[in-house]
């Protein structure tokens, strides 16, 4: 696969489906995992980071699973593909910084990837659609499974996987889920929640669309915690908490509807509107109107909306894929014409 | 309004922190949060952890620690080092470190048991081990020191269920001594 085939579709993940699909849009695990045999990426040099490039490339051509995936070289790829790659949350901003020795493995339909001399030597994830945890666990246990028949990992019974930073020893699991709580944020209860979410020893933060810009309304939710529980007993907590956090925001969203109906259609029609026909935006402004509208079309004011069509705009309207999409270089300013270009013509905007 | 922490750009992005239930708004320049989001997500709270481990676990001897000072035997990371900065060098860091890392990963996750799964490869090992010796990847040498140590963390982390379970042990010790 070419970096550029990525540009024909998104992920799999994106598809706007699975459960509670209405206020989560994604849920992701990742493992982190290290070779016993060399020192962590962090402490070594250019020739072993190489050796466990190859090392962990020859396994992966052995592994079924993992037939038909594409390890990329970080060398290989310029800066924009590297961004690219960020944007589509196939890896850190860390991984495409600093590239020597480092790569990145990528399944068809980019349920599955690896990155490869991070902060460790592996760092696997897996993305699915909607809350769906326990779904993306079972894959990449087996991913995991698969990988530990061929290479020897750094483990000790006592403290399990062993991890370059001591908050991941242990499982070395980290479930996280990206949630959509625009009603919390609007009726002002959503730092309660976040309080109340901390105090559980869950971390929460904002969703990063133009590299770093939050934006109010999405919220990752993750575990911090990874040693005294078992992989599936963390998800189950993780799952707890969601569910709890989901009935919140519903309740929210239905109060919203009590207190001022005609307000919130207002809102949520006049985004429609601005997406349909701006000329100019920023992806701070688009993701606050995505937002809106993707509140409209879960609470049913507004209808005939391709949920995964807005799905994908969250990821095709960053900088790096604008340019792609161009196939040039672009400024800020060509970014924020070309960003409404595309919203325009992929929620069926008409050109007047 | 200017970036709350280089003072110099503006700030576009606007994050609320959540550090032990205290609330703190901040507001920052596209370059400072990515920095931020980088450390929240890898760092969460580690850099205070590591800072008050200096008061809970006193080396053995400060005299001895000049001259020799703690080192991992494999890929010879200064043990200051780590507590500088936060990572670990190799696999082999986290034996030389035993006593210091168990307080640590202890605070940091509530427990340091181990209740995750176990790779197939060590599955076979453990078995052919057990059955020459008592699983010996699980044997901790458990020094008098090290458990005073322990129990000071114990009692720093006011967790007397398990000082008083420490406190156990090296009278046992004492005993047989
Ligand atoms: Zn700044
Ligand atoms: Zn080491």
């Amino acid at each position: 696969m070419r970096i550029e085939e990525l540009l024909n579709h998104t992920g799999e993940w994106l598809r706007g489906t699975g459960p509670s699909a209405h206020i989560v849009m994604s849920s992701r695990v990742r493992l982190a995992r290290n070779l016993a045999d060399w020192t962590f990426p962090g402490k070594s040099v250019k020739k072993d980071l190489e050796a466990v490039l190859k090392v962990f490339s020859e396994a992966v051509g052995r592994i079924e699973a993992l037939k038909g995936s594409t390890l990329f070289g970080m060398t290989e790829l310029d800066q924009v593909d590297r961004q690219m790659l960020v944007e589509r949350h196939l890896m850190s901003h860390e991984h495409a910084s600093n590239p020597e020795g480092k790569g990145l493995l990528v399944t068809a339909e980019e349920v599955v990837s690896v990155m490869i001399n991070e902060e460790d030597h592996l760092r696997i994830q897996v993305m699915r659609s909607g809350l769906n945890l326990s779904e993306a666990w079972d894959i990449i246990n087996a991913i995991d499974d698969a990988l530990a028949r061929e290479l020897s990992f750094a483990f000790l019974p006592s403290w399990g996987f062993l991890t370059a930073c001591p908050t991941n020893t242990g499982t070395a699991m980290r479930g996280s889920v990206m949630m959509h709580l625009p009603a919390l944020v609007m009726t002002k209860q959503i730092n309660k929640v976040l309080a109340a979410i901390s105090k559980l020893s869950f971390a929460s933060r904002g969703f990063y669309g133009e590299g770093t810009q939050a934006s109010g309304n999405f919220y990752q939710i993750s575990n911090q915690v990874s040693l005294g529980h078992s992989e599936t007993d963390i998800i189950q907590n993780i799952n707890g908490l969601i569910r709890q956090v989901i009935e919140q925001e519903e309740q929210a969203r239905q109060a919203l509807l009590l207190q001022n109906k005609p307000m919130l259609e207002d809102k949520v029609c006049r985004s429609w509107g601005l997406l349909k026909t701006a000329r100019i935006i920023s992806s701070q402004e688009a993701i606050e109107l995505f937002s809106m509208v993707r509140l409209g079309l879960d609470m049913g004011i507004l209808k005939h909306v391709d949920h995964k069509a807005l799905n994908e705009l969250f990821i095709m309207i960053q900088p790096a894929h604008l340019q792609k999409i161009e196939a040039k270089k672009l400024n800020a300013f060509e970014r924020d014409t070309k960003r409404a270009a595309v919203i325009r013509q992929k929620l069926g905007g008409k050109d007047v | 309004m200017t970036c709350d922490i280089c003072g110099k750009k503006k700030a576009t992005v606007h994050l609320t922190e959540i550090v032990d239930e205290q609330m703190s708004e901040m507001h920052l320049c596209e370059e400072c949060a990515r920095q931020k989001s980088a450390q929240m997500e890898q760092q969460f709270g580690l850099a205070d952890l590591l800072a008050g481990l200096s008061d809970t676990v006193k080396p053995a001897s400060s005299k001895e620690n000049e001259k020799n000072p703690l080192q991992c035997s494999r890929c010879a990371l200064p043990y200051e080092d780590f507590r500088k900065f936060g990572r670990l060098g190799c696999s082999e860091c986290y034996t030389s470190f035993k006593e210091h890392l168990s307080g640590l990963l202890r605070k940091i996750h509530g427990s340091n048991k181990y209740l995750g799964k176990t790779p197939s490869s060590f599955q076979k090992e453990n078995l052919a081990a057990s059955s020459k010796e008592e699983r010996p990847l699980l044997v901790v040498t458990e020094t008098l020191e090290g458990l005073k140590e322990q129990l000071q963390s114990a009692i720093a982390a006011e967790d007397f269920e398990r000082a008083a379970e420490i406190r156990d042990k090296i009278r046992n010790l004492e005993q047989k001594d």
